[in-house]
């Protein structure tokens, strides 16, 4: 019977059904940072437990790191306590650790698959909801918690309930200046920020299947953002191209073994999916987040909405005359609740959104003054993100009101852009270049906002009090947007920066 | 290895907290996950939130007794933190009725032993008005029976089956299970083409 990807990784990862009904499930790749592993190597030691594959475990440090002074011992003295606490748990059990002494450190889920640990047909788990990047390669990864974390080490396995699958098709062409992060931020937007819950998004359609790896790892990436705790896309010769050579990879002939397998765990032509979705590329236009969850957002033409406009803004996709063909395929009658969420709770959400903000209902959201410029996060701080923002950047200066940072993913993802000279560009510019870590995505390092900073930020979460200050607001919009935000001082449609 | 402790009734007074989208930020922000435990996070739950409104919930000394958290959709949305489950759990509550959560939350709930049931928007709206207008009232919450029992009405809630069958027999804590057949998960492991045939 054709079946989905998601289907066969999990057959195939089925260690056994448990007798509460969840499935025991065998993880590939376990991927560790400092943050949500003390406690559960604690807990590992009071029950006398070892780490059952420590081979298959692969640790990092990302986010308490600092990205301007990273001697040790760190300032911070909590932030320097996590991290020898990491160094002895890894010590300890034996487990491979990226710190800051090697090239191959960065954000746990830009090294994973720049080393080639992540590949497709895994199972991955890992203690941050932004695993669902992983996916990108055709893997089935899911962000944990502590204690979860403790389970992963002492059996290498998850109890967990068995996920359905909305196909989500993207037909068409994306516009000049629209990237993966305009998509994704539509996706969700559409779909609503709990549309996921119960699913896998798998993504798939002519603009999927001609991204690269590092747009497919930032829709990935997001997936969770949009509800759904896993998100993927079918492996190809795209997806082989970028893990060959790499240091974890499969090497000669295993890597053609290895490919073989890879092309049979792809969702096979007539699976059959729980639900399917489909987007037209071209229709979508420069997105920016104006409220506090990653779904309040609008075309960079649009208005800040009104409460009232509630319903007709955030679910496009239940209405019947809508342009976004839709075909529903499931009779579950539990569907349409979180399917095509009726949004009711958000009308006194974007209430809550516009008094936090700010912002007065009804003005265009271009032209509104920002004071930071961020560019990095597990979301975009790849080489691609970097280029693309640079290409903008080239040439201006930051407006002189802006504090502007580039934030890479990771070393390797550093000294690649070293070597092309774009750091000289960013610098020229007016833009700090900083070490690898995740930075100003999220308040636990010295990257924070101040006050009631507006920043513009290509990071995934513009929740109240992310970026470390609890009155502080967050823009979410891609990398180019970031960039044409900075040397402008204001949201600025990207695109006409590119004419 | 598990914990072993069957959780089926719930019995105590509710905490209302209106609001949708309630992410785990705000239940816990980010700069209390610098600690190297889950030590004192009961005293910073909701923070931020807490010093921004005037009438939080979580602020008002009536409530601090509260058993049951109620919330409005997808609450526990955003990061992966245990802390958020940790936090509410210190702070005093044992279970969480809510009208939707986001899988993540819910799992690392689950695997404290803190309880999540959805009802229905007419429901949790009656719970709340019943929370708001005596704190003191009390509210009976079966796991097993899949029931909230309030003044004189019984509301259904609704679980997970895997959830509510690990409560109530004591499995919640799931590393003795996935422990005891690890035979099968070597087995599993040996299987798999890319732990052993790509090298």
């Amino acid at each position: 019977m054709a079946q989905t990807l998601l289907q066969k990784v999990w057959d195939l990862h089925t260690v056994r059904r448990l007798p509460t009904g969840q499935t025991q499930l065998f993880i590939g790749l376990h991927l560790i940072h400092e943050v949500t592993t003390p406690q559960a190597f604690d807990m590992l030691r009071a029950r006398g437990a070892g780490v059952a594959f420590p081979e298959r475990t692969y640790a990092t440090v990302d986010h308490i790191v600092p990205t301007l002074d990273q001697r040790r011992p760190f300032a911070d003295k909590m932030a320097e306590q996590m991290m020898a606490s990491l160094e002895r748990n890894c010590r300890e059990f034996s487990i491979p650790l990226s710190d800051l002494t090697t090239d191959r450190q960065g954000i746990v889920h830009i090294i994973g698959p720049e080393l080639g640990l992540t590949q497709p047909g895994m199972t991955i788990a890992c203690g941050d909801s932004h695993t669902s990047t992983h996916g990108a390669f055709g893997v089935v990864a899911f962000g944990i918690g502590t204690s979860q974390v403790r389970d992963v080490l002492a059996s290498q396995c998850l109890a967990i309930e068995p996920l359905k699958v909305r196909r989500i098709c993207v037909t068409g062409a994306l516009q000049r200046g629209v990237y993966a992060k305009d998509l994704i931020l539509e996706i969700i937007r559409r779909l609503g920020v709990k549309g996921g819950v119960g699913y896998a998004y798998e993504y798939a359609g002519e603009v999927l299947d001609r991204m690269t790896m590092d747009e497919r790892m930032t829709i990935c990436n997001m997936s969770i953002e949009g509800g759904a705790r896993v998100g993927y896309v079918n492996p190809d010769q795209t997806t082989f191209d970028y893990v060959q050579g790499r240091p974890f990879a499969p090497q000669g002939e295993a890597f053609d073994r290895a490919c073989a397998w890879w092309t049979s765990i792809a969702s096979d032509r007539d699976a059959v999916f729980d639900d399917e979705v489909v987007l037209k590329a071209e229709e979508i236009e420069p997105i920016v987040t104006w409220g506090i969850n990653p779904g309040q957002s609008i075309g960079i033409s649009e208005r800040i909405p009104f409460p009232g406009d509630a319903e007709g803004t955030l679910a496009p996709v239940r209405t019947e005359t809508t342009d976004v063909p839709l075909k529903l395929r499931s009779d579950d009658k539990h569907l349409p609740d979180t399917a095509f969420p009726k949004q009711q709770g958000e009308r006194s959400s974007v209430h809550e959104a516009l008094e936090f903000m700010g912002w007065t209902a009804g003005t265009p959201i271009a032209g509104t003054k920002i004071d930071v410029a961020f560019l990095g996060s597990c979301t975009n701080s790849r080489l691609s993100d970097l280029r693309e923002a640079a290409h903008i950047v080239r040439g201006h200066k930051v407006s002189a009101h802006v504090r502007a940072l580039v934030v890479p993913g990771s070393k390797g993802v550093r000294h690649a852009a070293e070597a092309e000279g774009l750091d000289e560009i960013f610098r020229q510019a007016g833009f700090e270049w900083r070490d690898a870590g995740c930075s100003l995505c999220l308040g636990m390092n010295p990257d924070r906002l101040e006050g009631r900073e507006v920043c513009a930020s290509s990071s995934n979460r513009n929740f109240k009090g992310r970026q470390g200050s609890p009155t502080g607001r967050t823009l979410l919009m891609s990398p180019a947007m970031v960039a044409a935000a900075a040397i402008s001082g204001e949201v600025t449609d990207v695109r006409n920066l590119l004419a | 290895m598990s914990d072993g402790r069957r959780i089926d009734r719930v019995e105590g007074s509710a905490i209302p907290l209106r609001g949708a989208n309630i992410d785990t930020d705000r239940v816990i922000p980010a700069r209390f996950l610098k600690s190297v435990t889950f030590e004192g996070l009961g005293e910073h739950v909701f923070e931020d939130d807490r010093k921004s409104m005037t009438n939080h919930p979580f602020s008002d000394p009536c409530y601090r007794r509260a058993s049951i958290l109620l919330t409005n959709e997808n609450f526990g949305s955003g990061s992966s933190r245990e802390h958020a489950p940790q936090a509410l759990m210190r702070w005093g509550l044992a279970a969480c009725v809510g009208e939707s959560f986001s899988e993540i939350f819910q799992a690392n709930a689950l695997v404290i032993g803190l309880p999540c049931a959805t009802v229905d928007a007419t429901d949790i709206e009656y719970l709340m008005r019943c929370a708001e207008q005596d704190a003191n009232q009390r509210m009976v919450f079966c796991v097993s029976e899949l029931t909230l029992q309030v003044l004189d009405r019984t509301i259904s809630v609704a679980m997970p089956p895997a959830a509510r069958l690990a409560l109530i027999n004591g499995s919640w804590d799931a590393t003795g299970l996935l422990l005891n057949q690890f035979h099968e998960v070597r087995t599993v492991a040996a299987r798999l083409p890319y732990v052993k045939a790509f090298r």
